[in-house]
């Protein structure tokens, strides 16, 4: 699903501090809000998010309601060897998106 | 028995007035700081919360409390022997005192994380950071919300 956005510098140096940023098409509603007839709209929002570098999980977040919507998340890794990085989001109602980017690391 | 003007005017009255009534949409309760207090010690369990080593950059006054970007960074070497597990961010008066939990490690080299959020009302937004010798290090930020998320009604 291209509903991700990916910010990953495609090169760095060995050791360097790389900042990864993503950003996810979703709706979020938080299951506190009603329609105008009084109904109270169904909870639906990304529960998790985890990224790998290499296969191995180097950030996780548990998102809550009080995460906007269309979750940005921003973190920091260093650079330690090219490869690829895993994205993963998953929630409510079976939802399940991933993505990727790869780095190359001289 | 015949309606007097008196009389016909007075109901046409209570009637209209009935009819301006707005219809009540139940909110939740919000979380208050009893909650909040809960959903911290949930996380950190029974040890003390020290205040400092923890930024949160959050604007003091914001517009619209449906996306309100935020930014935790936590000052420390990212070492083997000295890091950063993890980051948790509550708030105090939206219906739910969880914000997100975020976890990291010493390959982060920097801690920090960033993120948008929602506000309900004005209030008090609290970043706590979890180091690897499982010390808890806190600091709040109050912020002002002039357009609440979270429970407006869906058009």
């Amino acid at each position: 699903m291209a509903a991700a956005l990916i910010n990953v510098p495609a090169r760095a140096k060995r050791g360097d501090v790389i900042e990864i940023r993503t950003l996810t098409s979703h709706i979020m509603e938080t299951g506190f809000r009603h329609t105008a007839a009084g109904d109270l709209v169904p909870r639906d929002i990304i529960t998790s998010f985890t990224c790998r570098y290499n296969g191995i999980e180097i950030f996780h977040a548990d998102l809550y309601p009080a995460i906007a919507a269309n979750p940005y998340l921003s973190f920091f890794t260093v650079a330690k060897e090219s490869g690829k990085f895993e994205f993963e989001w998953i929630g409510d109602n079976g939802y399940s998106s991933t993505a990727s980017a790869s780095i190359t690391v001289e | 028995m015949r309606t007097t003007r008196r009389q016909f005017l007075s109901l046409a009255g209570s009637v209209t007035a009935a009819g301006t009534i707005p219809i009540v949409t139940l909110r939740p309760i919000d979380a208050t700081p009893a909650m909040l207090n809960t959903a911290i010690r949930n996380v950190v369990g029974e040890a003390p919360i020290r205040t400092g080593k923890v930024k949160l950059d959050i604007p003091p006054l914001v517009e619209n409390g449906n996306t309100v970007p935020m930014t935790v960074s936590v000052a420390s070497p990212l070492t083997a022997a000295d890091y950063v597990k993890s980051i948790h961010v509550f708030n105090e008066k939206n219906p739910q005192p969880n914000i997100g939990n975020f976890h990291l490690g010493p390959w982060s080299g920097r801690a920090q994380v960033s993120t948008r959020i929602r506000l309900a009302d004005s209030q008090k937004v609290v970043a706590i950071a979890r180091l690897s010798d499982d010390s808890f290090w806190q600091v709040a930020a109050d912020v002002v919300v002039t357009l609440a998320a979270c429970t407006e009604e869906v058009n």
